[in-house]
């Protein structure tokens, strides 16, 4: 009883803070604000998975969590190398 | 009862550090403190949420898969905050005014000075050994393809159409 208004009050939070990330995506100023407001938006996936996991009590989601975290890792370094490298190259 | 409150706090704190990353990135004026505010729902919001996945099903079997997920996602958050704050630090994407202390200007003041310091040398001590080897393997090559010019700090202007 008390879970499910939990659970839904849960899914509210992380809906806005979605929204505000892809909010963020949009209007970043530069490509590094994107990048951190797509970081964000993948750790809101992964809470969401993991809350779909506490509320349903099953764990098929938990490997997705894994591929999440690896994929905004792996992002992240990417567009951070690519954004050092070009500035080098242009000054 | 017990177990039933502990996973409620536990989900709560968790996604309220996802939409305090959310409020910090709308909100924050430069990059540095958007990266500051986007960490949270990292390392702490996740930490929680697996925890309270980990309460609620009671199953060990899944508890070195939930602390897999979240020893990866620790050591991971810092290297791309660090490689992300280094990119933002180069291509001026901060506000100098916000910073309290600002170590990493020393730093790099001091590897351009050593930069400009060494740049004959290097090119005084690199030109013999490309000559040797061009030399040795083929005579008629492109002076600007060769290897000993890849450690050159500065690129001259036939750098660029090498692969």
């Amino acid at each position: 009883m008390i879970l499910t208004v939990v659970f839904w009050v849960c899914g509210v939070l992380l809906g806005l803070g979605a929204l505000a990330s892809v909010v963020r995506l949009v209007r970043g100023p530069s490509l590094l604000d994107r990048m951190i407001a797509s970081d964000v938006l993948l750790v809101v996936i992964a809470s969401a998975l993991l809350l779909r996991g506490v509320a349903t009590r099953e764990l098929i989601s938990v490997p997705f969590v894994l591929v999440v975290a690896a994929v905004a890792f792996l992002g992240s370094v990417t567009v951070a190398r690519t954004v050092a490298s070009r500035e080098e190259g242009e000054s | 009862m017990i177990e039933e409150i502990v996973v409620s706090v536990l989900l709560l704190v968790g996604c309220l550090m996802s939409l305090a990353a959310g409020i910090g990135l709308l909100r924050f004026p430069d990059l540095l403190s958007r990266m500051h505010a986007a960490t949270k729902p990292q390392v702490l919001g996740l930490l929680c949420l697996v925890m309270a996945l980990a309460v609620h099903v009671h199953q060990w079997v899944w508890v070195p898969v939930l602390v897999l997920i979240w020893v990866l996602q620790a050591i991971t958050a810092p290297v791309s905050a660090h490689m992300v704050g280094r990119a933002a630090y180069r291509s001026k994407h901060l506000r100098p005014q916000t910073l309290v202390q600002d170590d990493l200007a020393v730093v790099v003041a001091a590897a351009q000075e050593r930069e400009d310091g060494e740049d004959p040398a290097h090119r005084v001590a690199g030109a013999p050994a490309a000559d040797a080897s061009r030399d040795a393997d083929t005579p008629q090559d492109a002076p600007g393809a060769e290897p000993g010019h890849a450690s050159d700090p500065e690129p001259g202007p036939d750098q660029p159409p090498r692969p």
